[in-house]
This record gives structure tokens, C-alpha cells and sequence, in this order.
């Protein structure tokens, strides 16, 4: 009973949260039961960019449902504010690095203009901690490819040459000193955003992409099947990088949630 | 929230070998090593103390003996070279390099976002000795979107120590080696894709010399080719973005020596006194084409083939410089002047940029030149106009421009933009015949400083250059008589900005050639070569 309560309030936070301004633009249309913020991911099926000998290359995807946007400045506020020990002066740094929330001028307080940009500088214990706070959880690595393999046009976005060079296009560029606010990007298909151009994003099991430093380095690269895998080969590279404390300028996360637990 | 860290981690080796397990043995290898390292990681969670710990921080590493004192690596940004090193004993040297993505100028009005090894495109370059026992920190800085490593050839051990410098942004990562074997040698960024990663400036030089050291020299410089791939064509303005289809299908729009157009032309010219012997520790880059590495009026006295120790051969004319290789080039300089540092792949100097200049200073040395026997030139149909939607273009441009000069104030700014643009057509084009100060050469080619015949005929330059010409020719009282091949390749608006920086350069001052000028000449059938009107 009493968790029930706690879920409950938990959830009218969220959606005073959500309502509180206007953090992200909602999809075009998403099915009734989708959360608030959260578009219907469908079952699929995603392809890594890698080829293996013997394990199969087709990863099936349920269903599920993604956060529109990614977890804004302001979105993370509440979450420290709910949970102090999150707070940047209280956080054990076996969790997260000296530079947690580095960007933020103080436990709780931030430049009012980035309060709609992505929260970065988290770690991959912070992003997790948020997410279980909201009832969610990361996104795997198949679940995050698959929706972003889509572009604005097309389910599978690799063909989609024009998307596929913008998508270059970002990788090329250094970020900007002060981030984009979410919600700035086209939706894809599925009606999510700012999968591409606005900061790279945890996921939950991306730990699984440690140990690849050879797999993504040098001669690991002939391994890619084709040059609409380059984007793809990209965010690997950069995931087997991370450590689960690290926390990096441009580097934010999102939520998922699995359809069974909005049913009920 | 312990445990459940613990589990994360406890989880991951286990699941990777049993997906590894049935693939190779090297992977195998790969996941016992994540073991160890997270099992290590985890004993760093038990006793709380990770933050003071990089988690890849290894045990005690072995020490050569011989290997005495320490020192900070002193590296350099092209074309200088860090001073010969005088020790005769190795030592344990820190080099710390910085990744930088940044934004630069590839060409004139032309920028680019180099990723960067120092900030400057080829990276710093590093000497140290052999036998040196290197600690190798690689810093990736914290603005940047890519994570990077580093692959330096110099390394001996699987990936050059890429894996093991793999760095987020914000990240820095050590790791050791000892430089076994002399030579000059490529580093480069290793990270998928490598093609894209090199493709965008990541590669630079390191020589480790050998325990006697390199015979001394006069000049050291550093010269490293390099291709980019943009999505705009060459000399196309405004920011450029890297064309993975180019990339691939091995067609750069640029290929340049260190990192831009003209970065090694005019005032950033390399410098030499007649008597002094220069070396050249040439690398390339690519990432996808050989060097047909060439000093204009020059022949090496010596090449160390390859990067390699040994002096290989001597007298030689052109030496291949392959994609992530070296040479060493040694030679003496005889006679001054400006010396033109091409690839002879010749397009790519003239069209693309492989061009750079050696000004030799010193005594005038006269020399014998043959001259030439040519009575009649055959000079070739000059290229059809363009389509019709190309000519309404143009017509377009022409009236736009014939608007803007109407008012004499955007006039006068247009001839110095024109006179900007036009400096950049000559130093590609034709300072290597009538020379960077437009003096030309005495009795073979005609100069354009304060020429009498330039100066009067402003058409008929226009058709010279279009056309090109032959037969003798008066300028300032002194008779020549050599070939000019056509400029017809040239745009209008590139001929009409050369022939306004010519007119308004080396003393002359003149009015500017528009590009509708050179559109009505360009229209007419070409003379006779015979018939050529004065020119030059």
C-alpha cells in the first residue's frame, strides 16, 4: 500500500513536472496509453553494425516506449532536489567523476537559460538512479539503435541519404559551448527526437561495448556492412570509452519503459 | 547501491564470454582482460577509493636499466622541428598530446573543422631517441564530440597503442612504451571510422632517433601531405563538411601540405641560405593517396626511403611517400630562388593544393639556361562555352556585378576582395613561372612588376591567359620569347581577379578586370598563335 503512494505521488510529480513548461514539444501523435513524454517504440527488429562469425546479426525488439526528449537541466533539478544524496556536493564520487553536474553553478542551481537543455555530465550510476526515481529505465543499446535508426521519412533511416549526411554532419562538428534545448531536432518516424544532433546518451547496458576498444579501433572497422553503418560504428566507439562514473559534456540520456508496466 | 554496481559489473564478463567463448581466441583474451580490469575496478569500489584511481592503471611497470633521468618531450607544430637531441643515453620522456576538434581555414574563404592532434593539422611533431622508455598521456579535450586514440607506428604491440589510449571527451589516457627501433614514423587517430577520423587532420610525426643521432644539418623542417574530402568542390567558400562518399571513392577536393592551401607559400614560406643543407622529414597522412613526393629544380642528395635509418639512395629526382608513411630527404641548396615543394601527381599541386615553396636566399649564381627553340606552338581549341542555363547565369551574375559597381564605394571594396581572391589564383597558378614578386625570369619569362605591356592592354592579357600565347614579345625594352600554355580551366572570376591583383601589384596600378570582360573574350575564337596580341 504504501508504495502504491509513493508510485502514485511519484507520478503526479512527473506529470506536474512535464506540464510545469513546455521542456519538449509532444509527438504529433502517440497512442492514448503512452505515457506522458513518451512516444510507442514497435516491435522490431535491429541490426548491428558489426558482423560476427557465428552469433546471429538480428536482435528482436519489443515493444516499448522511449522519453520523446532527453532528461533536460531542469527535469534532473527535481530529481536531485527529491533525492539529496544526488546532489553535486553529496555525491559519491565512486558514482560519479569530479566533473558531475560540473555545468551547474550549485546543488541546485543553473543558468535559467539551459533549463531546457539536456542535463549532461551525469553518469551512467546517475542516469540510472533518475530513471528507476521516474518508474523507468535506460534503454538497451538494441532498444536506442533501433529507434534511431529511423529518420523523419522512413523506419529504416540508413537509406535515407539525406539524414544520413546530417547525421555525419553533427559527428563532424564540435558541440557548441552552450547546448541546444531539446525538442530542437525533426521527430523521426516514431515521434521521437534529438536521437541525432543534440548529445550522445547512456544506455543501460552499454557497459556491454567495454572491452570493444579493438572491436571499434582500426582494423576493427572492416567489420562495418556498409557506409550507412558509419553513424552507428561511431556511438559504439564512443560507448566503449565510457566508464559507468564518467561524465562528459555532451553526453545526456533519456528513459524507456516497458508496455506491460503502463497497462496496469 | 553497492551490490547493485557489483552486479553490473559481475553480470558483464560473464555474459561477454559466454557470447565470446565460441568466436576466437584473441577474443577470448580481450574478455579475460575486461575481467581482470573490472575485477580490479571492483576491489577499487570495495575500499571506496576510486576516485583518486584511474581504473587502467596497471602494476609496476619493468624499467630498462639504461634508461636514466627524465624529461618532458619538447614537440613542435609544422613546419618547425624540435632541436636535435643531444643525449647519448636513454631517458624516461613524458609526451602529452592534446585532441582538439576545431575549426579552421582549409583554404582562403574556405573553413573546415579539423580534428586535431595539437590543434594544427599535421599533429605536433615528437622527437626522441631510441631505447627511450615514452609515457604517453592523451588528453581528449573536454569540448570535443569524438572520443580518439592514438596509433603511433613507432609503437611496437598490438594497435600501436590505439586501444589503450581510447578517450572519451574530457578523458586523458597513459600508457608506455619504449621506442625500439629508430626511424621516422606516422602517428594517427585509430578510431572507427579510422578513414574519417584521419580523413580530418588526425595524424602527425614522431622520430626516434637513433643512438648515434641523425648527421648534422643546417635546416630541419616538417612537411606532412594530407587529403580532404568536402562536400563543396575545391576553392568552393564557406564552411565545408567531410563527404564520406568521396572519402571512400578516393576523390579529395583538396590535397595540401600541412593541413591547408598555401600554408607553406609566401610569407609562410620554409627558408634557406645557398650553401646550407636542408632536411625534410616528409610524411603523409592520406588517408587514401601515395605521395609522388618532388622539390621543383632541386634533386635529394639523399633519401632515407621510408622513414627508414639507412641513407637508401642518393641524387634522386621524386621519392613515393606512402599513405601513413615518411621519407627523410636531404639536400643541398646551390642557387637561390624559390624552389616548389609539389606532389607530381601535378593535378594535385595545381588543382588541389600539394604546392608549398623553399626561398633560398644568397649570392646571385648565374645559370646556363639552353633557352628555347620553338617556332610554332600548337595551343589546342579552347574548352566550349557552357549551356545555356550556365550563360543565363552568368548573364545574371554580369548584371548583378555591372549594379554593384554603379556605386563607386562597393566598387572600390570589390577590386580589394578581387585583389584578395586574385593573390590566391596567382600563388597557385602563376608565380612559378613570372616568381612570387612577379620579377619573372631574366630572358625566359616575361616579369609582370611595372611591365609596360601588361599594363597597356588590359584585353589583351585577358586573351593571354584564356588562350595563351607565343612569339616574341618587348616588355620594358627587353625581348622574350616563351610559351604560355592556356588558363582557360580557370574561372572568370578567377582570371578576373588574377589579372586585378596582377594590375594593381608589384608596382603596377590599374583598374580591375571583371569577370564579364573575360566572359566576352572567352566567347571569341581563339587567334592565331602567330597573331597573339601583345601581352605581358
Amino acid at each position: 500500500m504504501k508504495s502504491e503512494q509513493t508510485k502514485i505521488t511519484g507520478w503526479l510529480v512527473v506529470a506536474l513536472v512535464l506540464l510545469g513548461g513546455v521542456i519538449c514539444p509532444s509527438a504529433q501523435t502517440v497512442t492514448p496509453l503512452s505515457p506522458t513524454g513518451m512516444a510507442l517504440i514497435p516491435q522490431g527488429i535491429y541490426t548491428p553494425p558489426f558482423r560476427k562469425v557465428s552469433a546471429t546479426n538480428q536482435i528482436p525488439v519489443e515493444e516499448f516506449y522511449l522519453d520523446i526528449c532527453p532528461i533536460t537541466n531542469e527535469n534532473f533539478l527535481e530529481f536531485v532536489r527529491a533525492n539529496p544524496k544526488w546532489r553535486r556536493s553529496q555525491v559519491n564520487h565512486a558514482a560519479a567523476d569530479e566533473l558531475y553536474l560540473k555545468h551547474w553553478s550549485g546543488d541546485l542551481q543553473f543558468d535559467i537559460k539551459i533549463k531546457n537543455a539536456p542535463v549532461t555530465f551525469v553518469s551512467y550510476y546517475a542516469a540510472k538512479a533518475y530513471a528507476q526515481w521516474r518508474d523507468k529505465r535506460l534503454p538497451t543499446v538494441a532498444e536506442w539503435e533501433y529507434a534511431a535508426t529511423s529518420s523523419p521519412t522512413r523506419a529504416d533511416g540508413k537509406n535515407d541519404a539525406a539524414f544520413q549526411k546530417q547525421i555525419l554532419a553533427w559527428y563532424s562538428s564540435p558541440s557548441p559551448e552552450t547546448l541546444p534545448d531539446v525538442g530542437s531536432n525533426r521527430a523521426n518516424i516514431f515521434g521521437v527526437q534529438d536521437l541525432h544532433g543534440l548529445v550522445w546518451e547512456w544506455t543501460g547496458d552499454f557497459y556491454k561495448a567495454l572491452g570493444m576498444a579493438e572491436a571499434v579501433c582500426g582494423a576493427g572497422a572492416k567489420d562495418a556492412k556498409d557506409r550507412g553503418d558509419y553513424p552507428a560504428f561511431m556511438r559504439f566507439g564512443f560507448r566503449s570509452t565510457l566508464q559507468m562514473d564518467y561524465t562528459v559534456h555532451n553526453l545526456g540520456f533519456r528513459c524507456a519503459k516497458n508496455l506491460s508496466k503502463v497497462a496496469n | 547501491m553497492n551490490k547493485e554496481w557489483l552486479a553490473g559489473f559481475i553480470k558483464y564478463p560473464q555474459q561477454l564470454l559466454e557470447e565470446e567463448l565460441h568466436t576466437s581466441m584473441n577474443k577470448i583474451k580481450l574478455g579475460l582482460t575486461c575481467v581482470l580490469t573490472l575485477m580490479s575496478m571492483t576491489a577499487q569500489l570495495i575500499t571506496a577509493d576510486v576516485a583518486a584511481q584511474s581504473p587502467n592503471s596497471s602494476s609496476a611497470k619493468p624499467v630498462d636499466p639504461s634508461v636514466t633521468g627524465e624529461e618532458v618531450a619538447v614537440v613542435t607544430q609544422a613546419p618547425n622541428v624540435p632541436l636535435p637531441l643531444k643525449r647519448s643515453h636513454p631517458t624516461k620522456v613524458r609526451v602529452t598530446l592534446e585532441v582538439i576538434e576545431v575549426m579552421k581555414r582549409l583554404s582562403d574563404g574556405v573553413d573546415y573543422v579539423f580534428w586535431t592532434f595539437g590543434g594544427d593539422v599535421p599533429g605536433s611533431f615528437i622527437r626522441i631517441r631510441e631505447g627511450d622508455q615514452v609515457e604517453f598521456h592523451l588528453n581528449n579535450h573536454q569540448n570535443n564530440k569524438m572520443p580518439h586514440n592514438i596509433d603511433l607506428h613507432a609503437v611496437t604491440g598490438p594497435g600501436g597503442g590505439a586501444a589503450s589510449s581510447f578517450t572519451a571527451p574530457g578523458h586523458s589516457s597513459q600508457f608506455s612504451f619504449t621506442a625500439l627501433k629508430a626511424g621516422l614514423y606516422v602517428y594517427h587517430c585509430a578510431t572507427a571510422p579510422v578513414g574519417m577520423h584521419i580523413g580530418n587532420g588526425m595524424y602527425g610525426m614522431i622520430l626516434v632517433e637513433p643512438k648515434e643521432g641523425l648527421p648534422p644539418v643546417d635546416k630541419e623542417y616538417y612537411v606532412m601531405q594530407g587529403e580532404f574530402y568536402t562536400a563543396g568542390k575545391f576553392g568552393e567558400e564557406g564552411l565545408q563538411i567531410f563527404d564520406m562518399n568521396k572519402a571512400v571513392d578516393e576523390r579529395p577536393s583538396y590535397v595540401v601540405f600541412n593541413g591547408a592551401v598555401n600554408s607553406l607559400v609566401g610569407e609562410r614560406a620554409l627558408t634557406a641560405k645557398v650553401g646550407e643543407t636542408v632536411r625534410l622529414f616528409v610524411g603523409n597522412g592520406g588517408p587514401n593517396l601515395v605521395s609522388s613526393f618532388h622539390v621543383i629544380g632541386e634533386i635529394f642528395d639523399t633519401v632515407y626511403q621510408e622513414g627508414g635509418m639507412i641513407p637508401s639512395q642518393h641524387n634522386v629526382q621524386t621519392t613515393l611517400i606512402p599513405s601513413g608513411g615518411a621519407a627523410i630527404v636531404e639536400f643541398k641548396v646551390e642557387v637561390p630562388g624559390t624552389y616548389v615543394l609539389v606532389d607530381h601527381s601535378i593535378f594535385r599541386a595545381f588543382n588541389k593544393g600539394a604546392l608549398g615553396m623553399l626561398k633560398v636566399e644568397g649570392e646571385p649564381n648565374l645559370l646556363a639556361y639552353s633557352g628555347k627553340e620553338v617556332d610554332a606552338v600548337y595551343l589546342g581549341r579552347q574548352a566550349g562555352t557552357g549551356s545555356s542555363s550556365e550563360k543565363k547565369v552568368e548573364e545574371l551574375r554580369a548584371a548583378r556585378k555591372e549594379e554593384i559597381q554603379s556605386n563607386p564605394k562597393i566598387a572600390s571594396l570589390t577590386k580589394e576582395i578581387q585583389m584578395e581572391k586574385g593573390k590566391g589564383v596567382f600563388m597557385q597558378t602563376c608565380f612559378v613561372c613570372h616568381q612570387p614578386n612577379g620579377e619573372g625570369i631574366p630572358s625566359q619569362i616575361p616579369p609582370l612588376a611595372k611591365s609596360d605591356a601588361l599594363m597597356s592592354d588590359k584585353v589583351g592579357s585577358i586573351r593571354g591567359v584564356l588562350q595563351g600565347r607565343s612569339g616574341e614579345i618587348v616588355v620594358n625594352g627587353k625581348k622574350y620569347n616563351g610559351i604560355m600554355t592556356p588558363l582557360n580551366y580557370l574561372s572568370d572570376d578567377d582570371i578576373a581577379n588574377v589579372l586585378t591583383y596582377v594590375r594593381n601589384s608589384f608596382g603596377n596600378s590599374g583598374d580591375a578586370v571583371n569577370a564579364n570582360e573575360v566572359r566576352v573574350i572567352r566567347a571569341e575564337a581563339p587567334a592565331p598563335p602567330s597573331a597573339s596580341s601583345q601581352f605581358e
